[in-house]
């Protein structure tokens, strides 16, 4: 991906960890962690179950303060982010457990508020916004239709819209693939690359199946309690590194790279 | 406009029941637009729970010898606030919040009229619903009320439905989710006090729920729902009021009555609807 996108190696990057160190009781859950995202870049983040994987997501959009280290995100912490539109998020396993009818525009509309500016009403720029998150991830046709009528993959594609609705220069999905059928996989392997291609978005996916984007990953990082490899996949199923976590749960789309 | 009626058909020809309907459908208005997104954050009952500690705030000001509508307000906003508070701590799920709200408020309620030597059925009124003696300031102040509510929970609308159905990107959105969350509590309690005087807490905290559980039986969209719930509210309000005047019933009750048997009819009609295909192919 990075080919098509700007100069990914002297381009500021988008989001910066340095030494991060952080735990919830008195043994760190994470200890040094480095990572950086350019414009542009794919970047998979991997690792067991208990690696430290929804930590270092917490750390790194600003819900959890790390010990010690630093996160910036566009140059800031992420917990003082002017502009939160910049970032796309996708909570895992989203579902809208959902007393009332909402419909998947209702839901995607939504995601212009992370724009900034929550209170001002909608404009022009925020309905064609929506249009195009819609149309990215194939939905358009049922953008009227209420979101608990649609397919799992349905809806995990109309959140996803949500995250892109603000347009956003990052993006950062947490296992957005588990559980969805291939058609879907596949129309959301579509919306990433469009993203990075057309808009230059980075993004970080977190997930176990990246067999659905196995080819379009520029680097693959991989977690266990501390980054114990960061390079491009080819990479990694050569390097020693990858034998370790193989043998526990290393992904099937590694295998398939060989 | 105490004593001039407008010109209206039976039942409504009369100046107090003409009163009684403004207030009424202003309840049924606002009510249900506040009770979606209250229903929405599974907090269907706080209506009843800030309406029970409004009563000790009820209490509060007959043992201070001071304006009961103050002390009211301050307890209901001060409850409905210590509500969100014990969700957003998590140290108590929604239901159990106002469960001890509830319980607590009345009691309270029921102490400080006693030590004010203030309890009798008047007062107990309030819990049950008021009567038809609408003045024409309340209506005003009830109208003011609507027209307040409604603009700010239109205006917000978007940001509020982001808040109650999913909090956590909400968060990581930037919007200011405990400062909506607890916005929503305040206009509930400040809804819930202005209207208990005037329709009783039965009527305003029915309103709240009664009209949005059979919009969202019916709806396919958040907007839907909002409308459909307005209308519904607003048309049981005036069948209820005027069922009331014409077989002398106690017109509260019979509102909510009404609410809730729209409610039975719309499950059985979607049910139907539901099952029709099935039933044809068989």
């Amino acid at each position: 991906m990075a080919s098509a996108a700007p100069d990914v190696a002297t381009a500021s990057p988008l989001l910066v960890a340095e030494g991060v160190t952080f735990g919830y009781g008195r043994e760190p859950v994470l200890r040094d962690v480095d990572l950086a995202i350019a414009p542009g870049e794919f970047v998979a983040l991997v690792g067991p179950n208990g690696s430290g994987k929804s930590t270092l997501l917490q750390l790194l959009l600003g819900g959890l303060e790390p010990w010690s280290g630093r996160v910036r995100l566009f140059g800031r912490p992420p917990d003082r982010l002017p502009d939160r539109g910049r970032l796309g998020y996708v909570p895992q396993r989203p579902s809208l457990a959902s007393e009332v009818p909402a419909t998947v525009e209702e839901l995607v509309a939504s995601g212009r508020l992370a724009e900034g500016r929550w209170w001002r009403p909608f404009a022009r720029a925020d309905r064609d916004a929506v249009r195009h998150a819609l149309e990215s991830v194939g939905l358009a046709s049922l953008a009227r239709r209420p979101l608990n009528e649609l397919s799992g993959g349905q809806q995990q594609r109309a959140f996803i819209a949500r995250a892109f609705a603000s347009e956003p220069s990052l993006l950062v999905l947490d296992e957005p693939i588990a559980g969805i059928d291939t058609g879907s996989q596949r129309r959301f392997r579509d919306a990433l690359v469009h993203e990075i291609t057309e808009h230059g978005a980075g993004v970080l996916l977190v997930s176990h199946e990246l067999s659905a984007v196995a080819h379009d990953v520029d680097r693959v990082v991989v977690l266990k309690g501390t980054v114990v490899f960061d390079g491009p996949p080819a990479e990694l199923a050569r390097s020693g590194v990858s034998l370790g976590v193989h043998a526990e749960d290393l992904p099937i789309w590694l295998e398939e790279l060989g | 406009m105490s004593s001039i009626a407008i010109d209206l058909p039976y039942p409504f020809e009369l100046g107090f029941m003409q009163r009684a309907l403004l207030a009424s459908m202003c309840v049924g208005v606002f009510a249900p637009l506040i009770g979606t997104f209250l229903v929405q954050k599974r907090l269907s009952l706080i209506g009843d729970g800030i309406g029970h500690i409004a009563f000790a705030g009820i209490g509060a000001g007959a043992l201070l010898a001071t304006s009961e509508l103050w002390t009211a307000l301050a307890f209901a906003v001060a409850g409905a606030l210590g509500v969100e508070w014990l969700r957003r701590r998590r140290l108590a799920s929604g239901d159990v919040a106002l469960a001890i709200l509830f319980y607590s408020g009345i009691a309270l309620g029921v102490v400080l009229l006693s030590l004010a030597d203030a309890l009798d059925a008047q007062v107990l009124g309030v819990l049950g619903g008021g009567g038809v003696a609408v003045t024409a300031g309340d209506v005003l102040a009830i109208a003011a009320l609507a027209v307040g509510v409604v603009a700010l929970v239109v205006a917000l609308r978007r940001p509020l439905f982001s808040v109650v159905t999913d909090d956590a990107w909400s968060r990581v959105a930037g919007l200011p989710v405990d400062g909506l969350n607890a916005l929503l509590a305040v206009v509930t309690a400040v809804a819930v006090v202005a209207a208990m005087r005037i329709v009783g807490i039965l009527l305003v905290a029915a309103m709240m729920v009664l009209p949005v559980a059979t919009a969202q039986l019916l709806a396919r969209s958040f907007a839907g729902t909002l409308r459909l719930a307005i209308a519904v509210g607003a048309a049981t309000s005036v069948a209820g009021l005027a069922a009331s005047r014409i077989w002398g019933l106690a017109p509260g009750g019979t509102i909510v009555l009404l609410a809730a048997g729209t409610f039975a009819i719309a499950s059985v009609a979607r049910r139907a609807v539901a099952r029709s295909p099935v039933r044809t192919q068989a």
